[in-house]
């Protein structure tokens, strides 16, 4: 019985990839765990290995073959003696998804009958089409498509060209190029001395950075995700949001630490927690979380040049996506400016970071039915730019806000309360919210699907503050 | 437990102190009779006259935040240095202009030791407009950025990482200078500890660990507390080399903080330091005491006492008269007296500093 190879997934966000090589040809023997072929995403390269045993009877995807989905069958193998022809016509039983040799493995498919595509693929919706940032590129500029990765990787480069007090620290971040590969190429422009591996060590290497840019230098900590940040979350805010009040204003702390932040997909609980709301609850930090790739570079650019200690929160989804970003190497966009990125006038939608893909589909959704709704990328969440929203929700005299974070305490809640505080004359409803549920998040990527917001929820949210059926 | 007067290297260290053994000084002495022992380093008149006055200047200061505390103008906690002031300034005597400090919540002494104003330290005891961070801080939070102080911090263990990185941000300049990151036997129990003993040594930053065992982690002696209670071999499983240093005498203090800063400041990474001291009063203002005896103390105090060992020497030795104390006494106080008498009558800050120093302003691009 021919089987199947099926296009692995190197990490569990892992949608597509590059089929870079074959190192086996047709009519090659496979034995279990040869090496097949080497498949790249902008991520990572990986080498696939055979699990099944046999002749490769037929190469379905060629060489150098781009946008290669997962678990699209790539080859073809046939039992020793089996007729090489048949087998290579396909209709091959798809074997496991091979696997790909990084943690986390890929879960694999289970049956030929049930792929891993949906198991693997995010649960967020895809990018929408009207998020447009131009307004804020400097006039004229050239514009170019980058993923959020890129923008990340090419604001920290300039930075670091136009001051030599910033670094880079943390686990991965230079040798192995990033663990989500946003570091790549700095350890090769700027050499070991600003580019440094850490152990695996939060809560030392925070502490080391914070001692650090109390001298002045400006360090860029990376977590390689803020769950492992909970181990240093005490540098984070009694030793860097703190010292500067408590030094009568004499010992600043110019810090960023960043990373990605929430969910992912099908990483669990302990490494699915979106932390916008705890950090956005200290006075002395300021907390950025961008949505696209404009922001992301220019937000982070601005976060390195910022006195103070700096929480700049990514997503691991997001950074394979791509957006328009001006050419140019001096774009910043400002800490604490939310912006509105679809003008409308029926329904205020607040959100920020990958809140915004819901936030965005529901308005796609939404404009269908006749609703047209503003949205509102908060971009920074402390401090808070509330005076965007109130001035949104005067007009539309209604809000939902968007997050994927608990409800309880989280900033859904204080944008809601920021609303009553300032504009409850102007609310035609109560201000609505939708979050992620109030559970640890699970595995099973039923469960996990429902415990993130998805449109759906803020399409019937804005519906119910508009009292439409 | 005597405490001992002698120096060792950590017991069995790894590669890269066997490369860099720490010189061993004095063999194990008995206290009392160190003017017997010829490697006992030795002071000039000058050195200890030096030291003299700035301990006993540490000491009135200390006594006199507790007579105020107890008087109302202090509040909160108040962890006062009295017993330990050898060690403070040993190093000081070692360290050069340029050279960090970072300690915990017992700080005075470190702050004074390092020239800051004593009137600026007790204003800031009494939450005064005057005090180093305009009363924001308190006896537990203050800096310098001009003389180099770190703080003064109130999470146990956490001026280690950061004094880590003090060293990490002198490695990163090159600028030759090193940081000195002091914390207790009770921090030397927390994990950082070791994350940043691990990174010094992997990455070689000038800094120097001063651990102050002064026996008693608030009211846990070092024995119910530490499985290993030779606190200089701490760093051994990195290869960090370390000492154990009789830290009621000054002498021995700077003498090995001379070396230690000399290994840190060529390029060899981090040195450890045990001070062996002890602490006369409580550990904070409340604390009773009841966990050791009133003879433990006294014997402490009549036996172990810096700065009367420095005050016999100059006595015997460089027959220093009992007016030339009384000058140098009556100098002390009057700082003393003049800095109390200062954050007394110093407005609290104004009711708008309650909203300043929370975030700095971003220069304009």
């Amino acid at each position: 019985m021919p089987i199947d190879i099926l296009m692995p997934a190197l990490s569990p966000t892992m949608e597509q990839g590059k089929l870079a090589k074959w190192l086996k040809a047709e009519g090659d023997t496979i034995k279990s765990g040869d090496i097949i072929a080497e498949i790249e995403t902008d991520k990572a390269t990986m080498e696939v290995e055979a699990v099944d045993e046999g002749i490769l009877a037929k190469i379905l995807i060629a060489d150098g073959t781009e946008n290669v989905a997962v678990n699209t069958p790539i080859a073809v193998i046939a039992a020793d003696g089996e007729d090489l022809s048949a087998a290579a016509s396909g209709g091959g039983k798809a074997a496991p998804a091979p696997q790909a040799a990084e943690a986390p493995a890929p879960a694999p498919a289970a049956a030929a009958e049930a792929p891993a595509a949906q198991a693997a693929a995010p649960s967020v919706p895809a990018q929408a089409k009207s998020y447009d940032a131009s307004s804020e590129f400097p006039a004229g500029a050239e514009v170019v498509s980058m993923t959020v990765r890129e923008a990340l990787r090419d604001a920290m480069a300039e930075e670091m060209r136009r001051d030599a007090d910033v670094f880079v620290m943390g686990e991965e971040v230079a040798e192995y190029q990033g663990a989500y590969k946003v570091t790549q190429g700095l350890l090769q422009e700027f050499g070991a001395r600003r580019v440094i591996d850490t152990p695996i060590t939060e809560h030392g290497f925070a502490g080391i950075g914070v001692g650090a840019a109390l001298t002045g230098l400006r360090p860029i900590v990376e977590f390689m995700t803020f769950n492992f940040a909970m181990q240093a979350i005490d540098h984070i805010i009694n030793s860097a949001a703190k010292t500067l009040y408590m030094s009568g204003g004499q010992m600043g702390c110019p810090i960023v630490f960043r990373g990605p932040n929430g969910a992912a997909a099908r990483v669990g609980a302990q490494h699915s927690h979106d932390y916008a709301a705890w950090y956005s609850n200290v006075p002395g930090l300021k907390v950025v979380m961008p949505y696209s790739a404009s922001d992301a570079k220019g937000l982070l650019k601005s976060a390195i040049r910022d006195p103070n200690p700096i929480i700049f929160l990514e997503n691991e989804i997001l950074y394979g996506r791509s957006f328009d970003v001006p050419k140019g190497d001096d774009f910043t966009i400002p800490i604490g400016k939310a912006k509105v990125v679809r003008p409308g006038s029926d329904v205020t939608i607040v959100s920020f970071g990958i809140g915004m893909t819901y936030a965005l589909g529901a308005a796609e959704a939404l404009a269908k039915e006749g609703i047209e709704a503003e949205v509102i990328d908060l971009r920074t969440i402390r401090p808070m730019d509330i005076e965007t929203v109130i001035a949104s929700v005067q007009k539309t005299n209604r809000c939902v806000a968007v997050e994927e974070g608990f409800p309880q305490s989280g900033v859904t809640a204080e944008i809601g309360m920021k609303i009553m505080e300032a504009a409850f004359d102007y609310l035609d409803a109560p201000v609505a919210r939708v979050t992620g549920k109030d559970v640890p998040m699970p595995y099973a990527a039923n469960l996990e699907k429902l415990a993130l917001p998805n449109i759906g929820e803020v399409v019937a949210a804005a519906k119910a503050v508009c009292y439409r059926a | 437990m005597a405490i001992a007067a002698r120096k060792t290297k950590a017991g069995a260290p790894a590669k890269a102190a066997a490369k860099a053994p720490a010189k061993t000084a004095a063999k194990s002495t008995p206290k009392g009779a160190a003017k017997a022992i010829p490697n006992v380093p030795t002071f000039t008149k000058e050195e200890e006259l030096h030291a003299y006055r700035e301990m006993l200047l540490i000491r009135r200061f200390e006594e006199k935040a507790g007579q105020m505390y107890g008087m109302g103008l202090i509040g909160g906690f108040c962890h006062l240095y009295i017993g330990q002031e050898a060690v403070v300034i040993g190093m000081q005597m070692a360290s050069k202009d340029g050279d960090q400090v970072i300690t915990g919540y017992r700080d005075h002494g470190h702050m004074l030791a390092c020239g800051m104003e004593s009137r600026g330290v007790m204003a800031e005891l009494t939450g005064r407009r005057g005090g180093y961070s305009h009363g924001k801080g308190g006896s537990m939070h203050m800096f310098s950025r001009e003389k180099n102080f770190y703080g003064g911090h109130g999470i146990v263990g956490a001026q280690v990482s950061l004094g880590a990185g003090l060293g990490f941000a002198n490695w990163y300049r090159q600028d030759g200078r090193v940081s000195m990151a002091y914390f207790g036997d009770g921090a030397a129990n927390q994990g950082q500890v070791y994350e940043s003993f691990n990174m010094a040594q992997l990455w070689k930053l000038p800094v120097v660990f001063v651990i102050e065992n002064n026996r008693y982690a608030m009211g846990t002696s070092v024995n119910r507390a530490s499985a290993q209670t030779d606190f200089s071999k701490r760093g051994v499983s990195f290869g960090i080399p370390g000492e154990q240093v009789d830290g009621m005498d000054v002498r021995a203090v700077r003498e090995a903080a001379s070396r230690a800063i000399e290994h840190a400041r060529s390029g060899k990474g981090p040195y450890i330091l045990e001070m062996q001291t002890y602490r006369y009063r409580g550990h904070s203002m409340s604390d009773p005491a009841k966990y050791r005896s009133k003879d433990e103390v006294q014997r402490m105090r009549e036996e172990h006492d810096p700065i009367e060992q420095v005050r016999g020497r100059l006595t015997r030795e460089h027959k220093l008269g009992e007016d030339e104390f009384k000058a140098i006494d009556a100098k002390v106080r009057e700082i003393v007296n003049d800095a109390a008498e200062f954050a007394t009558h110093d407005p609290e800050p104004d009711v708008s500093e309650l909203w300043t120093d929370i975030l700095l302003e971003p220069a304009q691009a």
